[in-house]
């Protein structure tokens, strides 16, 4: 049994590009790679959202009204639905003067258990360096 | 020899990163390596079939081709690829369409895994 960890680091605003959306279905894809691998063997993928990659995160967003269109806020309560783990940069949700309060934290309307983690960027840096391949979006 | 992950986002027209990408995958292959192509996003247009050579324009689908015919690998999300309206029987002889899950696949026995964005 082996594992491949994967971390996905989104630093990209939303709705401005595809990045971030594809970031998220991509880690949402980890869910179903045993398909393509041997028994046991696994590909994890951990969230972190820097720098303007924590707009993605704020609260009510619109898009299903405006654009017709999935939110990115549904894909992060997606994951949360699927234990995926979402960290968000604490530094960067402060320079842009938001709070925990601004943001997706859980998805309780799916059913999931776990909650993105606010944490100081040194933890998300600690992430990093515990996986194997990083992809930036 | 090695294995190498490439998944490129990019545009074929309008950005030079799928034109970086494929260099590099016939770099590697060349040094003996394997290399896995995957393309999502706006990428998914590098596997259009009857893509017409412009000088102003890049145009990868004869490198592409030579690159195939040596081992390249190459896969396009589907779901982005129809979303295009770039459908199956439009797609270049032996381009891959699958769901993002195997560029995941790909990465698990890849040594190096270099993501490209989009732009």
């Amino acid at each position: 049994m082996a594992t491949t960890k994967l971390g996905f680091l989104v630093q990209r605003p939303p709705y401005k590009s595809e990045n971030p959306k594809l970031a998220l279905t991509h880690a949402i894809a980890s869910q179903s790679v045993e398909v393509y691998l041997e028994d046991d063997d696994l590909v994890t993928a951990d969230i972190a959202f820097i720098g303007d990659g924590i707009l993605n995160c704020l609260k009510d967003q619109k898009a299903q009204d405006i654009y017709d269109l999935s939110s990115t806020e549904t894909h992060i309560k997606m994951s949360l639905l699927l234990d995926l783990n979402v960290l968000v940069c604490k530094e960067d949700l402060e320079k842009f003067g938001l709070s925990e309060s601004d943001i997706v934290i859980d998805a309780e309307e799916f059913g999931a258990d776990v909650e993105v983690k606010v944490v100081p960027y040194d933890e998300i840096n600690k992430m990093m360096e515990e996986m194997d391949h990083l992809l930036f979006f | 020899m090695g294995k190498l992950t490439i998944g490129c986002f990019a545009s074929l027209v309008g950005s030079m990163n799928l034109d970086f990408s494929i260099k590099l995958a016939g770099a590697a292959l060349e040094k003996g390596h394997k290399v896995d192509l995957w393309v999502s996003g706006n990428g998914t247009m590098l596997s259009i079939n009857d893509q017409r050579p412009f000088k102003d324009y890049s145009s990868l689908e004869k490198p592409l081709k030579e690159l195939m015919a040596k081992g390249l690998n190459v896969t396009a999300c589907e779901a982005c690829a129809e979303a295009r309206g770039y459908h199956e029987n439009n797609t270049i002889e032996g381009f891959k369409r699958h769901s993002m899950d195997w560029y995941l696949a790909s990465t698990f026995d890849a040594d190096r895994v270099l993501h490209i964005g989009g732009e």
